[in-house]
């Protein structure tokens, strides 16, 4: 196993799936000559040529709908947005356009393309560049939505997202690209849309999350190993589909939930998740299921109002103190 | 570089809808029907008698509650469709917007299955799941029918891209309304277009109106052709969209723009929708005047033709007749064969969702309708 960061992990997936199929092509701004705004396509345009690796215009409903189209025509077109954020103005695309498209046409066209790019808040980037995606699309039938949290689940998760024949918007995180870096397998995997992964296991407490939050709750559980509260961290990888199974698995075994992402907490991917547990697992439940998320107001830049809107391993773990009547 | 093309300009509209109709002449010699022979000529007009005859009966059963939904029907713009779709190879692409009925006809699907799709029914084109505005056949490389405005140029843009990448030699046609010139989606799929040379043909379809908007009151460009002129690579040009035959010219050279250079055109076709928006809408009212849609009538695009062909002894009046009574005889059949299609059953609800099946957590969400448990 070699100890790969986020970042290089998908630039493997990335030059991994363009080797293997070559109606594959990536497209967005600055992917080929700058490497990528964020290195992701390092070395690809080298490798594949402008047509298979092209840099856009800044013109996100333009690009994302040319992959749509090329979709439709056969090719597996793999879309960057520089970040989400700008990937607002191409969300016609995505959910009016690639959702609906199989099955407006009655199963005749479907859409085999990947929309990815840097989701959440990175540092002191205000208000229009901290923001988490993941409800806008994983509301939308058609879509599948992945938000993966270590360099191995990035690259198995992006080749599958790659492979898949419907589409696909991948949520990467601008502050994992370097600071994550994990064992990744030399050979080759896909790893399973739609399927959560025990990220610790534990026997109190299960912390239901995805992305980022993953790695708060792990630091929560060891903090909360010290006052003998044994966290059970469930990572859901995939947040459309979403594993229920494992969830309701996990909570029948703890009988406590804590749910926790980054963003908003209005209709965000934990109150669907709390629906669920409640209702498949009511009876199991010893305490009413505890949220963490950020808070419900615009990010600020000042960086001590960014610290308090912004949830940590100290919120994960008072909520988990809060479920286990241990406050 | 000037990006428009100087030498083809056919404009014969005026600015001025009350300085009247388009007067008909095009730089197509008329007596040469571009080299059409008597029985291409002939096709060219069953066609557009067919798709006439067609949006006439879906009118009329959309009265009687057969059809739901928006119904927007192409009724004088039929020289536009068959002009176009006529000179394209079958390995080409089609993609249109909403006012799908009569290219889904031009393009060889069958008016049963349009009116089946009308229908909601699961002989339609799209199994009954798109209806009127989303038309769709893969076997023709009919990419549909889609509902937001101006949203399908990027998709062309990509069928484009798809063909360049393959380093094949068709086209993609893609049709649209006045209003998308003013839509940031066909600014940037022209720049894209042009940069990258992706043979696709941006026909635009001027019935003068969004809606109820003349094209006038929202476009700060006089001739709306122009608007491609800010894009070196690409040819804009503007066509006689009521002559079937200057559409055709138009449609040819564009065709073979993109074939051999692979570049892009954008040609706006001056035609006129003589019912309302959709069926909802009034043929005339606040926006536009009876005289106006009158005058447009009296230079329609299939009288006209018709006219030309038997002054040039390419037609009599029995063919023409003949011609008439079968397509009044499709369009009933397809009314017929749409009433005998039987409703999509309820387990197609969740067929094309995915095309790996639905999930389990989905399904999982519905179960508290007790009979889809
Ligand atoms: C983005 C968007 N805005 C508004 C509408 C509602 N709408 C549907 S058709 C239409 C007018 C379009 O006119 P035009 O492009 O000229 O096409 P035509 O109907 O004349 O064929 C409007 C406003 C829409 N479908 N999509
Ligand atoms: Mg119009």
């Amino acid at each position: 196993m070699a100890v790969l960061t986020y970042r290089e992990a998908l630039n493997d997936a990335l030059r991994e799936e363009m080797e293997r199929d070559d109606s594959t092509f990536i497209i967005g701004e600055e992917v080929g000559e700058y490497d990528g705004a964020y290195k992701v396509t390092k070395g690809l345009l080298d490798q594949f040529g402008e047509w298979r690796v092209r840099d856009a215009p800044i013109a996100e409903l333009g690009f994302a709908g040319l992959g749509v189209g090329a979709a439709m025509a056969g090719l597996r077109p793999i879309v960057e947005f520089m970040t989400w954020n700008f990937a607002l103005l191409a969300i016609d695309e995505v959910v009016n356009a690639a959702a609906k498209m199989f099955q407006m046409s009655g199963g005749q066209y479907n859409v085999p393309i990947v929309f990815r790019g840097p989701g959440g808040a990175a540092l002191q980037l205000a208000a229009q560049h901290s923001q988490s995606p993941e409800p806008w699309y994983s509301y939308v039938p058609g879509l599948k939505v992945i938000a993966p949290a270590t360099a191995k689940d990035a690259k198995g998760l992006l080749k599958s997202a790659i492979r898949d024949n419907d589409p696909v918007v991948f949520i990467e995180s601008e502050i994992m690209y370097n600071l994550v870096r994990d064992e990744v397998p030399e050979e080759e995997y896909l790893t399973p849309i739609g399927k959560a992964e025990v990220k610790r296991e534990g026997s109190d407490v299960t912390v239901v999350c995805h992305s980022k939050m993953v790695h708060q709750a792990l630091a929560a559980a060891r903090t909360l190993e010290k006052e003998e509260i044994d966290v059970e961290v469930l990572d859901l990888r995939t947040v459309r589909p979403l594993d229920v199974d494992a969830v309701v698995a996990s909570v029948k075994k703890t009988n406590r939930a804590v749910v926790a992402e980054e963003g908003w907490p209005m209709c965000n991917v934990g109150a669907q998740v709390v629906d669920d547990i409640q209702r498949e697992a009511f009876d199991s439940l010893d305490a009413p299921v505890a949220r963490v998320n950020g808070l419900d107001v615009p990010m600020p830049y000042a960086k001590n109002l960014e610290k308090l809107a912004t949830p940590n391993a100290d919120h994960v773990a008072a909520a988990v103190r809060h479920v286990c009547y241990a406050d | 570089m000037s990006s428009a093309n100087p030498g083809r300009s056919t404009a014969t509209v005026s600015d001025d809808p009350a300085a009247g109709a388009p007067g008909g002449a095009s730089s197509a010699d008329p007596d040469a029907f571009l080299g059409l022979s008597k029985e291409e000529c002939v096709e060219l007009l069953r066609e557009m008698i067919i798709e006439r005859r067609f949006e006439e009966k879906a009118a009329e059963v959309y009265q009687v509650g057969k059809i739901g939904g928006f119904c927007h029907l192409y009724i004088g713009q039929e020289a536009v469709s068959a002009g176009s779709i006529s000179p394209l190879r079958d390995d080409d692409y089609v993609i249109t917007a909403y006012r799908d009925h009569s290219q889904a006809i031009a393009r060889g699907m069958t008016p049963n299955a349009v009116m089946a799709e009308l229908y909601g029914r699961v002989d339609g084109c799209s199994k009954g799941f798109g209806g009127s505005m989303h038309m769709f056949d893969k076997s023709l490389n009919f990419m549909g029918g889609h509902g937001i405005v101006g949203s399908h140029l990027p998709l062309a843009i990509g069928v484009g891209y798809a063909i360049r990448y393959r380093g094949g030699d068709q086209v993609c046609l893609c049709f649209f309304g006045d209003s998308v010139v003013n839509i940031g989606a066909f600014h940037e799929s022209l720049n894209m277009a042009a940069r990258w040379k992706l043979p696709v043909i941006f026909l635009l379809e001027n019935n003068r109106y969004g809606m109820g908007t003349d094209y006038r009151r929202v476009a700060a460009v006089k001739e709306l052709k122009d608007r491609g002129r800010a894009y070196e690579g690409l040819t804009s040009l503007d066509v006689d969209g009521m002559d079937v035959l200057a559409v055709r010219q138009a449609m040819e050279e564009a065709i073979e723009r993109g074939r051999n250079e692979k570049t892009p055109s954008f040609i706006e076709a001056r035609c006129f929708r003589y019912m309302g928006h959709s069926m909802a809408d009034p043929m005339h009212g606040t926006y536009r005047t009876r005289e106006e849609v009158e005058k447009w009538r009296s230079d329609d695009p299939i009288l006209s033709f018709t006219r030309r062909l038997m002054d040039a002894g390419r037609l009599t009046e029995e063919e023409y007749k003949t011609i008439d009574r079968e397509a009044k005889e499709i369009a009933e059949e397809s009314a017929a064969f749409a009433d005998r299609s039987p409703f999509p059953d309820p387990e197609a609800l969740y067929r094309y969702v995915y095309s790996d099946g639905y999930p389990d957590d989905m399904r999982r969400r519905d179960a508290w309708r007790k009979e889809l448990r």
